[in-house]
């Protein structure tokens, strides 16, 4: 089972250097170490939001509410520091954990006490919280000249040679790495996923450890949702509307089984990486940058068509040529 | 004198069909509906007005004719995220056709053969390669829209022919609009068969349980290919409607519409899970989403916050019943 993981990610990025081979044939200095640490710093915000995403489709759920949350808080933290430009950034990013966490056990509470299935549960909240930011904001934009130096200038400087940002991804997925493979809640995670039944019997709390991924997850909305304003130096309510599809594709792209219990940190980590290396790549090789999401679109099923391929292997054979006949 | 005892009452069923239709989720639906419906009369003036009303049908007939299909998908036990994006594609091509000079029925020929193409494409996928419906229509959703912005870009198709805009503006009768008029026949063609014919049994069949109907002998795959092809058909006819009433084509047309849809499916009381669910339901909540947002529009709310009170009903809705059992259970 773990050579075969293995196996599939070593394919993935095996795809993944390809892709890059075929990109330098025609635009060679993309890949420049210089330019691949830039694709991958332009990466980090898909990066952690797919392995906040990661935990809860392990468990056979997922969260369409990522991408609303991240709008919300981010929402919060820009108006904070328009506001009061001298609250420290740690102390906003502690904030932003916060407010993700809030909306979060939302979704994860909903899920646990009122056994509601948490596609219509974050379908819901996927609303409700976009409009809440508007209430919030009243519709209002906060600008670049709103925000403090500081607030823009965080996640720029380089540390190492290394942007402040790429370093946050790459903490987040060392934290994810040692939660997933080192730690009983990620062992959990897993077994909900591959038999739930079986878990209660082998006294997980299946209830409880779905709120927790909940509260993951929704604690990534909130650390991207400030990221993202950043990034971006604008807050309003359009902001990463729509992206939740994005996260789930990078999950799928990463091999992660949307019936739950298959899929690693490395897996969701390269299949972000691989949209990212898409987008970046698609202006320098002078292809309309509307071509990409066809692509990413293409990229999806024919990484639904190979993961499944390799699963079908694994003896659940009975099933599947049922569902399939 | 004496008394002649009365009859003894012998119930030729036991009452339990009154007490659920009661309870039922329909009736839950129509007290909601007619609840909205009050409060809307109230808090403005316009609202009860037969224009109004017939201006409020156009908030719903379009997705609501992709949720019929939509439902009984959802009943089998997959999912069509895609919808939208068929709509985004079958509306280009139609935008291709008009710029190669075709008339109003090829026109609509065209966005009906595309999103079943559509549909069809989706269905080989998970029924002949056994793949995940949520994972292939994330992909689909992706590609049909993609190919929808390859070919248009930032740009928009215009210059429909005038008879064309008869099927998302047009009225059949005073202020019955084509659009309300397809709705209903959709209604009662999707109730007739999803409650009255074998197909219809075998999908519920599918959705509680695939292996027991496929070995009862029912096609699983098949069934559920013919439900691919019926979504994208009935995606395909909203993409006319649509594309009809705006008169023109946009890459990003319809963005978000699959949400919308699944939310009126939802919040019908068809299960998500699969194997349960009706098409009164349906029919039931996509009026009261219309209401909704119609009414908010009058008391000028901004979609957006809209877009929040569809989400609490959505959630309240599908928790009520569940808290209400349980406070009886516990008591």
């Amino acid at each position: 089972m773990k050579a075969f993981l293995k196996y599939r990610e070593i394919w993935l990025a095996a795809a993944i250097i390809v892709l890059i081979g075929l990109i330098s044939t025609r635009f060679p200095a993309f890949a420049d170490p210089g330019n691949l640490r830039q694709v991958f710093n332009d990466t980090s915000i898909l990066m952690i939001l797919a392995l906040g995403q990661m935990v809860v489709i392990l468990t056979r759920s997922i969260d369409l509410s990522m991408a609303s949350n991240l709008c919300f808080s981010g929402m919060v933290v820009a108006m904070l520091n328009a506001a009061h430009p001298a609250i420290p950034i740690p102390l906003l990013i502690v904030i932003a954990l916060a407010v993700g966490l809030v909306l979060g056990a939302i979704n994860g509470l909903l899920v646990w006490r009122l056994n509601i299935p948490s596609i219509v549960v974050t379908l819901g909240t996927l609303t409700i919280y976009r409009g809440a930011t508007f209430v919030l904001s009243g519709g209002a934009w906060v600008n670049a000249d709103k925000m403090s130096p500081d607030f823009i200038g965080f996640q720029r400087a380089a540390f190492l040679g290394i942007p402040v940002l790429s370093w946050i991804a790459i903490l987040v997925i060392a934290l994810f790495f040692v939660l997933m493979t080192r730690t009983a809640l990620g062992r959990s995670i897993y077994a909900i996923g591959v038999n739930p039944t079986a878990s209660v019997y082998t006294g997980i709390d299946v209830g409880r450890t779905k709120f927790i991924v909940f509260c993951i997850s929704g604690m990534i909305g909130g650390l991207a949702g400030y990221l993202w304003i950043s990034r971006y130096v604008i807050a309003s309510v359009e902001v990463a509307n729509g992206y939740e599809l994005n996260i789930i594709a990078a999950c799928v792209i990463g091999g992660i089984s949307i019936a739950g219990g298959i899929g690693s940190v490395g897996g969701a980590v390269l299949g972000a990486l691989f949209l990212g290396i898409i987008s970046n790549a698609l202006p320098v090789i002078n292809i309309s940058p509307f071509w990409q999401m066809a692509i990413s679109g293409s990229a999806i099923i024919l990484a639904v068509v190979l993961n499944a391929r390799g699963e079908r292997q694994q003896g659940r054979i009975i099933l599947r040529k049922v569902e399939a006949a | 004198m004496t008394d002649i005892p009365a009859p003894r009452h012998i119930p030729d069923r036991l009452d339990k069909p009154f007490r659920s239709a009661i309870f039922s989720w329909e009736a839950l639906l129509v007290v909601v509906a007619i609840a909205i419906f009050a409060i809307n009369s109230f808090a403005s003036p316009y609202f009860l007005d037969p224009y109004s009303l017939s201006d409020l049908t156009f908030n719903f007939t379009e997705k609501g004719l992709i949720a019929f299909a939509m439902a009984l998908l959802i009943i089998s036990g997959e999912i069509d995220l895609s919808v939208a994006a068929i709509i985004a594609l079958a509306s280009t091509m139609m935008g291709m056709a008009v710029q190669a000079g075709a008339g109003t029925p090829v026109l609509v020929l065209i966005g009906i053969v595309v999103g079943l193409g559509c549909g069809a494409f989706n269905g080989l996928l998970v029924t002949r390669l056994g793949l995940p419906s949520i994972v292939v229509t994330i992909g689909t959703m992706s590609l049909f829209r993609g190919i929808a912005f390859i070919i248009l870009g930032d740009q928009a198709y215009k210059g429909y022919p005038e008879s064309f805009a008869f099927f998302g503006q047009g009225y059949v009768w005073w202020v019955v609009s084509f659009e309300l008029v397809l709705f209903l026949i959709a209604a009662v063609v999707y109730w007739f068969l999803l409650h009255r014919t074998s197909f219809g049994r075998r999908v519920f069949a599918i959705g509680n349980n695939p292996v027991a109907a496929q070995f009862s002998g029912v096609r699983v795959g098949r069934i559920k290919f013919i439900l691919f092809c019926l979504t994208g058909l009935m995606s395909g006819i909203a993409s006319v409607l649509i594309t009809s009433r705006l008169g023109s084509t946009r890459p990003s047309i319809a963005q978000g519409y699959e949400l919308e849809v699944i939310t009126m499916v939802v919040l019908g009381g068809v299960s998500i899970l699969g194997g349960a669910g009706s098409i009164v339901g349906v029919v039931l909540a996509a009026f009261i989403m219309g209401l909704v947002t119609f009414g908010l529009g009058l008391l000028n709310v901004p979609g957006i916050v809209m877009s929040i009170f569809i989400g609490l009903l959505l959630i309240i809705v599908i928790a009520l019943p569940i808290v209400w059992r349980r406070l009886r259970g516990s008591s």
